[in-house]
């Protein structure tokens, strides 16, 4: 398990405060998600938390172990996967993975069994030197070098960026199924969509946490009723929204503009689309639709 | 001890998986050794002399003669004014400038004395500073033979004579590159040495592999130790090559003992490795470690002895080089080499580099820091 107490981290003598204050726990068997875009301080907290980075403030344990104190103990206990591909280029992937068990003071055929699903599928491969491999097949290494010593917590730092679709959806059923062995994992990602994926997300914006809950309940709590708007001519739609009276927040969403009212009466939709008629657009639609996680996540930025 | 064999297998696999390093390490020495010490030499041959003759008589062109057929000089021009030989000097045709006086012979016979005059283009200090002295010399010969030739020598001299004849110890006939070839080694198993281990450990930490080696519980000297052995036997490798060329190329073959000469290097590699990773533990990226490594190489290559001598320069410049560690190899090469010192002879050497290594690899130690 992790906790963290009101841990900070700045640099620049204090001018640029890239963690300020945070606070969560994250229970053991937990699949945890820090979502929040670049910038946002995921990658120091992780650094801090795997006793890369001394923090300034504040006080946190891993497995009831304090990262300042306790480091050494730590570093046997958690894997750590950093967002850079950071495993040696000119050493195959077996050599790699061999290094690294050696270094835990383990070796491959112990812990195989923890690996086993993942090194499978690059086993194949065992004899090309890690730069060779393909985006996908660097993570499933870089993973299975930070598991190869059995570690109780793990800490992923962006481990989909940069990675296609299906290698990516294939990443987090394998986060599935070390959950399931009851690892604790703690994982980063700029991705909004990986968030449902998660136990428990915490939004992260500026070095601060905006909310921790369930993916679900984080939904729920959007307060307001969202608004899906298109039109033919998006561009002026977006003005003549954001200047409609009622409008209270108005923001792009992929094909569609997300919109929630100030007034939200029944007939309020109406009112709008006459509203754009009278302005000239065309081939309007106005549907409601359910909020999701970056509804979210932008609506928290905004307070 | 299972990691550090570990440590030592991967750092290897590294090493040769590398085809351009491994290239430059073996074909770096060799071809500088052949290169360098022929190309490095103190001679200075060819130097052109523009001749002012205002005086055209035997004797004269005896003088002539003799300077040209020492070998050392060029006759550029012959002039009959100053100003011409000048122009010579101005557009860099000419080194030196000698002007015979009229009636040189004259008065050479009647008076018993004459004066040449020299005249010498310093902006190569090297060639001017030689060039002058080959000049004075031969004149001074040609003068020698002209009292022989004027006065039958008695067979009781009037006056007492002392005559010096130097014998070169060590190396009899002055050959140069009996004395570049081992300082020439000394210098490139320096840069070798130091230049790989300062890039090693900031190769990780700019490719990023050092974030995951610093969440592994590996110990700190474990890890030092594990970069440092490899490049001591690189070092030692890059030194064997070149005492080979020496002897094939040159057939130079150290007076002294062997094991002492490697003794010796096994210490002072150490000195020049710990150097190397403290400079990486100071850095952030390749470019960063090269600058600074090429910083002190350069220091320590130009105030080592190789090219001019400790002994002549000013007394601050002589604590600097008591400081650079470079210095004591080349002495050391130098004296087992060529004059066969014992191990009582270099001690104090030893001592020196002994302490370097332990203050730069404890530096090295304490000052890479896994968190950071």
């Amino acid at each position: 398990m992790v906790l963290l107490q009101d841990l900070s981290k700045s640099y620049d003598k204090g001018n640029v405060k890239a963690v300020e204050a945070v606070s969560l726990e994250v229970p053991q068997g937990e699949l945890f998600g820090l979502i929040g875009p670049d910038g946002a301080g995921k990658t120091t907290l992780f650094r801090m938390l795997t006793t890369l980075l001394l923090p300034d403030g504040g006080r946190a344990t891993v497995n009831n172990l304090d990262i300042v104190k306790d480091y050494k103990a730590i570093r046997s206990q958690v894997g750590y996967m950093p967002g850079k591909f950071s495993l040696y280029q000119d050493l195959t992937v077996e050599e790699n993975l061999n290094f690294f068990a050696t270094l835990f003071g383990t070796t491959i055929e112990e812990n195989y069994h923890l690996i086993k699903d993942i090194y499978q599928q690059i086993e194949p491969f065992k004899n090309r030197r890690a730069g060779k491999l393909s985006g996908g097949m660097k993570q499933k290494l870089a993973l299975s070098c930070a598991l190869i010593h059995k570690p109780t917590v793990l800490f992923l730092d962006e481990p989909t960026t940069g990675v296609d679709p299906v290698s990516r959806k294939e990443f987090w059923e394998m986060l599935k199924r070390l959950k399931a062995q009851g690892i604790t994992i703690l994982v980063s990602t700029p991705y909004m969509d990986e968030a449902t994926l998660c136990d428990r997300i915490a939004l992260m914006q500026g070095g601060k946490i905006l909310a921790i809950d369930t993916p679900d309940a984080i939904v729920q709590q959007y307060p307001e009723k969202l608004y899906g708007v298109r039109a033919a001519a998006m561009q002026k739609l977006l003005l003549d929204l954001r200047a409609y009276p009622n409008t209270l927040s108005c923001f792009t969403f992929g094909e569609y503009f997300h919109l929630s009212f100030k007034d939200d009466h029944a007939g309020a939709a109406e009112d709008l689309e006459r509203y754009l008629e009278s302005k000239g657009h065309e081939r309007i639609g106005i549907g409601e639709v359910t909020p999701t996680i970056e509804d979210c996540f932008i609506r928290l930025l905004k307070q | 001890m299972r990691t550090i064999r570990f440590l030592l297998e991967k750092e290897f696999r590294q090493i040769f998986r590398n085809k351009t390093l491994v290239a430059m390490i073996m074909v770096v020495p060799v071809v500088q050794l052949l290169i360098l010490p022929l190309a490095a030499n103190y001679e200075v041959k060819n130097i052109n002399i523009s001749i002012v003759n205002h005086d055209n008589s035997d004797y004269a062109r005896h003088l002539i003669t003799r300077i040209t057929a020492s070998g050392y000089f060029r006759l550029t021009s012959l002039n009959t004014t100053f100003d011409e030989a000048l122009a010579h000097i101005e557009s860099d045709e000419a080194d030196l400038i000698l002007k015979i006086p009229r009636n040189f012979e004259k008065n050479l016979v009647r008076e018993n004395k004459q004066k040449l005059f020299v005249a010498v283009n310093a902006i190569n200090g090297v060639k001017a500073n030689l060039g002058g002295a080959y000049l004075a010399t031969i004149i001074r010969d040609f003068n020698q033979d002209l009292m022989l030739e004027w006065f039958q020598p008695s067979r009781t001299s009037q006056q007492p004579v002392i005559a010096v004849t130097p014998t070169n110890w060590y190396n009899p006939y002055l050959n140069y590159r009996l004395f570049m070839v081992p300082g020439i080694l000394a210098i490139l198993v320096t840069m070798i040495g130091g230049y790989l281990s300062a890039l090693n450990i900031v190769k990780e930490k700019e490719v990023g592999t050092i974030e995951q080696i610093n969440v592994t519980p590996i110990r700190k000297h474990h890890f030092i130790v594990g970069k440092l052995i490899p490049f001591w036997v690189l070092g030692m490798v890059v030194f064997t090559l070149g005492l080979l060329v020496g002897w094939l190329a040159y057939g130079i073959t150290p007076e002294g003992n062997l094991g002492l000469l490697y003794g010796f290097l096994a210490l002072y590699l150490l000195a020049v490795l710990g150097l190397g990773l403290l400079i990486s533990t100071y850095t952030d990226t390749q470019q960063q470690a090269m600058f600074i490594a090429f910083f002190f190489m350069m220091i320590f290559i130009l105030m080592s002895g190789l090219f001019t001598s400790i002994d002549s320069m000013p007394s601050w410049a002589k604590v600097i080089s008591r400081l650079n560690p470079v210095s004591y190899f080349i002495d050391v090469m130098r004296m087992v080499v060529l004059k066969g010192s014992g191990l009582a002879d270099i001690i104090p050497h030893m001592g020196a580099v002994f302490v370097f290594a332990i203050v730069f690899n404890t530096w090295a130690i304490v000052n890479y820091r896994k968190t950071s």
